[in-house]
C-alpha cells in the first residue's frame, strides 16, 4: 500500500514517476509473497484452467452440443468413450454442458461481483468519509442487508424482476455488497483520521480530491482481496438460484444442470454423472477463489500472516 | 460473509461507554428500525417495482377491465401510495398477510403450520455446528500446523465452498438411496412416515430419523464458519501475556487452554453466531427443498412456480423477522458477556 507521494503539488511529473515506481515495486513484492502461499498458488492454477476452458469453449466443444434437437446420445447414458461424462435427460453430453456452463457461472459470478463492488465501495466510502447522520443511516442500511437472510430476499427480487441473465446478475449484486461496504467503511474511517489527510485538508483539499487521491488508493488493495472472496460467494449464489429455477432458462449453467438433474430424479436412478461433475466444478472454482482471496488478504495485510 | 468478522472496529473509540440498560434500549430500537425497513422494502418490492402490480400479481389472469378493478379494490391498489403503505403495515401487524393464490387459505395460517419443521432444523443444526465447529477450531489452533489442524482447515474450506443442498443430494444418494450393495439407511425425504401415529414415542423417533440427514447436511455446511473463526481468534490470543502468566503459575496445558485462552477467544465467535443465522435460514430453504421437508423453505420454493406472491412475501417477512429477533437476542447476550461492546 504505497501512499502517493507529493500529490498535492499539481502536475509534478517527477513525483508522479516516483510514485509509479514505488507502486510497481510494491506490486512485485506482493507477487513474491503471494508465490510463497502454496494454497493460493494452487487456487490460481485451478482458476486459470477453468477460465481458459470457459474462454475456449467454442473451440473445444461446438455449441451445437447444447441444442436439444441435435442431441445424439440416449437419455441419461452412463459415461462411455463417446460421452466421457455420460448424457443428460435430453441426450446431450454432460461434458459439453459442463464446459459451456462454466462460461455462464463464471460470467454471472464476475459481473455480480462487479455490481456488488461498485455498490459496496460507494456506500462504504460515503458512510465512512462523511459520517454524520447520512453516514449513520447508510451504516444501518448496510447492517440490515448483512443481517437479513439473503436467499428469501434474492428469491423475492428475482421473482419480481423476472428471469434473465442480467436480472440474476443484479439480484446477486444487490444482495452481496454489504460485507464490502462494511470493510471499506472501517478502512475509510481509519484513513480519514491519519495526519496526512489532516494535512491535505489544511492545504485546502476538497472531499473529492481527498477521496480520489488519498482514500481510494489506500482502500483499493483491500477491495481487491475482498473481490475474490465475493466472487466465490456470488458463484455459490448463482448456483443456488439457478437450482431453484430462478436463473436464465435459456442458458446452461452448473446450477441449472443440477436443477435438471434433481427434477428428473437422477439421484434415485443413480445417474451420478449428472449430479457429481457440476457440483465438483462449483466446489473447485469457489474453493480456488476463496484460497486466492485469503492468500491476497495475507499479502496485503501482513498482520494476518502469523495465522 | 463471516470472513469479514469484526469489521466495525474504529467505532469503539468515538462512542461513549454506557450502561447495559442503555445498550439494551439502543439495540431494541435498532431492531425496531430493521423491522420497519423490512416492511418498506417488502412493500416497494411487491407494489412499486414491477410496474403495474395488478398485472404482475395476476400474470395475465384478468381479461376484462372489471376484473382488474375488482382486484385493485380487494388489494387496496386504487388508493394513494402512502395510504396503501399504511394499510399494508396495519394488515401485517394484525397478522393478515394476504391469501395464498395457490392454496386459497390465509398466508399466516400456512406459515404457522409450516414454521416448526424449519425452527427444528435451523435450531438443531446451529447448535451442532457451533459445538463441533468450536471444538475443531480450538483443537486445530492449539496444535497449529499439526495433522489435525491441516485436515480440519482443508475440510472446513471445502465444506464452506459447497452449496449445502448439493451436499444434501450427495448424502441422499449415498445414505438414503444406497450405493451399490449398500442399502439406504435413511428416508429420502419428508418429515414423517405415513403410518406414524402423532404424539407417540415411535412418532418422535420417526421424526428424528427423517430429520437426521437434513440436520447433518446443514451442520456440515455451517460448522466450517465456526471452525475457521474460532481457530483464528484463538490464534490471536496465543501470543498474549496472560497465557504466559497462567503457564508460569504452573497451570496445566488444558487449564490454560480452557480456562483462559478459549474463554476470551469465544467472544468473536459469538458475533458470528448472530450473523450466521441469516445464512442458516437461507440454507434451510434449499435443504428443505431437496429433502422435501414441509417447512417454510419448501413453502417458499413451491410458491415460486405459481408464482404465489403473497406466500413469497409472507415467508420473506417471517424469515427476516425471525433473523432480526435472533440477532437482537444474540447481541443482548453478547453485551452481557463483554462490557466493552456496550457502547
Amino acid at each position: 500500500m504505497s501512499a502517493p507521494v507529493g500529490t498535492d503539488v499539481p502536475a509534478d511529473l517527477s513525483a508522479r514517476a516516483l510514485a509509479r515506481r514505488r507502486r510497481q515495486e510494491s506490486r512485485r513484492r506482493g507477487w513474491r509473497t503471494f508465490r510463497g502461499h502454496r494454497s493460493g498458488m494452487v487456487g490460481l492454477g485451478i482458476l486459470t484452467v477453468f477460465i481458459l476452458l470457459a474462454l475456449l469453449a467454442p473451440l473445444i466443444l461446438p455449441a451445437e452440443g447444447l441444442e436439444v434437437t441435435k442431441a445424439t446420445g440416449g437419455v441419461l447414458e452412463p459415461p462411455s468413450t463417446e460421452f466421457w461424462l455420460g448424457t443428460d435427460d435430453k441426450g446431450r453430453s454432460v461434458l459439453t454442458l459442463l464446459v459451456w456452463g462454466a462460461r455462464i457461472s463464471l460470467f454471472v459470478g464476475l459481473m455480480a461481483t462487479l455490481v456488488a463492488m461498485v455498490i459496496g465501495t460507494l456506500i462504504g466510502l460515503t458512510s465512512g468519509f462523511f459520517g454524520g447522520w447520512p453516514g449513520a443511516l447508510l451504516f444501518r442500511m448496510t447492517e440490515w442487508f448483512l443481517v437479513i437472510p439473503f436467499l428469501p430476499l434474492a428469491i423475492v427480487l428475482s421473482t419480481v424482476l423476472g428471469r434473465s441473465l442480467l436480472n440474476i446478475v443484479i439480484v446477486i449484486g444487490v444482495t452481496s455488497w454489504p460485507g464490502t461496504a462494511l470493510l471499506i467503511r472501517s478502512q475509510t474511517i481509519t484513513i480519514r483520521e491519519r495526519p496526512y489527510l489532516e494535512r491535505a485538508r489544511v492545504l485546502g483539499a476538497g472531499s473529492a480530491h481527498q477521496i480520489r487521491r488519498h482514500v481510494l488508493p489506500n482502500v483499493m488493495p483491500m477491495v481487491f482481496a475482498n473481490t475474490t472472496l465475493t466472487v466465490a460467494i456470488a458463484i455459490l449464489t448463482e448456483t443456488t438460484l439457478s437450482f431453484l429455477g430462478l436463473g436464465d432458462p435459456t442458458r446452461v449453467s452448473w446450477g441449472s444442470m443440477l436443477d435438471a438433474a434433481f427434477e428428473v430424479g437422477a439421484i434415485t436412478t443413480g445417474a451420478w454423472w449428472f449430479i457429481v461433475p457440476p457440483g465438483v466444478c462449483v466446489v473447485l472454482v469457489v474453493l480456488s477463489f476463496t484460497l486466492v482471496g485469503k492468500a491476497l488478504e495475507e499479502v496485503l495485510n501482513p498482520r494476518l500472516g502469523m495465522r | 460473509m463471516t470472513l469479514l468478522a469484526g469489521s466495525d472496529y474504529g467505532e469503539v473509540r468515538t462512542w461513549r461507554k454506557g450502561s447495559y440498560g442503555r445498550y439494551v434500549l439502543g439495540r431494541c430500537l435498532g431492531a425496531v428500525g430493521s423491522l420497519g425497513f423490512m416492511l418498506v422494502v417488502s412493500f416497494f418490492l411487491f407494489r412499486v417495482l414491477p410496474g403495474d402490480p395488478a398485472r404482475t400479481l395476476g400474470r395475465g389472469r384478468f381479461t376484462t377491465p372489471e376484473q382488474l378493478e375488482e382486484f385493485n379494490r380487494t388489494y387496496g391498489l386504487d388508493q394513494s401510495l402512502p395510504r396503501q403503505f399504511l394499510t399494508f403495515v396495519q394488515n401485517t401487524l394484525s397478522g393478515d398477510l394476504g391469501i395464498s393464490l395457490r392454496y386459497r387459505v390465509p398466508v399466516s395460517d400456512l406459515i404457522v403450520d409450516r414454521m416448526w419443521p424449519t425452527i427444528l432444523l435451523v435450531g438443531s443444526s446451529t447448535v451442532l455446528a457451533i459445538v463441533i465447529g468450536v471444538w475443531m477450531g480450538v483443537r486445530g489452533a492449539w496444535n497449529r500446523g499439526g495433522r489435525f489442524d491441516n485436515t480440519s482447515t482443508g475440510v472446513s474450506l471445502t465444506l464452506y465452498s459447497m452449496p449445502e443442498w448439493w451436499l444434501g443430494l450427495l448424502l441422499i444418494a449415498a445414505l438414503a438411496v444406497g450405493v451399490g450393495p449398500l442399502p439406504g439407511l435413511f428416508p429420502t425425504g419428508g418429515l414423517h412416515s405415513i403410518d406414524a401415529e402423532p404424539g407417540t414415542v415411535s412418532w418422535v423417533l420417526d421424526t428424528i430419523w427423517h430429520l437426521t440427514l437434513p440436520v447433518v447436511t446443514l451442520t456440515l455446511a455451517y460448522l466450517a464458519d465456526y471452525a475457521l473463526i474460532m481457530r483464528s481468534s484463538l490464534l490471536d490470543e496465543l501470543g498474549e501475556d496472560y497465557l504466559t502468566t497462567a503457564r508460569a503459575k504452573g497451570l496445566r496445558d488444558v487449564q490454560v487452554r480452557n480456562r483462559h485462552a478459549v474463554r476470551n477467544a469465544l467472544l468473536p465467535t459469538t458475533t458470528i453466531v448472530a450473523l450466521n443465522i441469516g445464512f442458516v435460514v437461507s440454507g434451510a430453504i434449499t435443504v428443505e427443498t431437496v429433502f422435501s421437508i414441509p417447512g417454510l423453505g419448501l413453502l417458499a420454493t413451491e410458491a415460486l412456480t405459481v408464482p404465489d406472491y403473497w406466500v413469497l412475501q409472507g415467508t420473506f417477512l417471517i424469515a427476516s423477522t425471525g433473523v432480526i429477533l435472533a440477532n437482537l437476542a444474540a447481541n443482548l447476550v453478547y453485551g452481557l458477556l463483554d462490557p466493552r461492546v456496550r457502547t
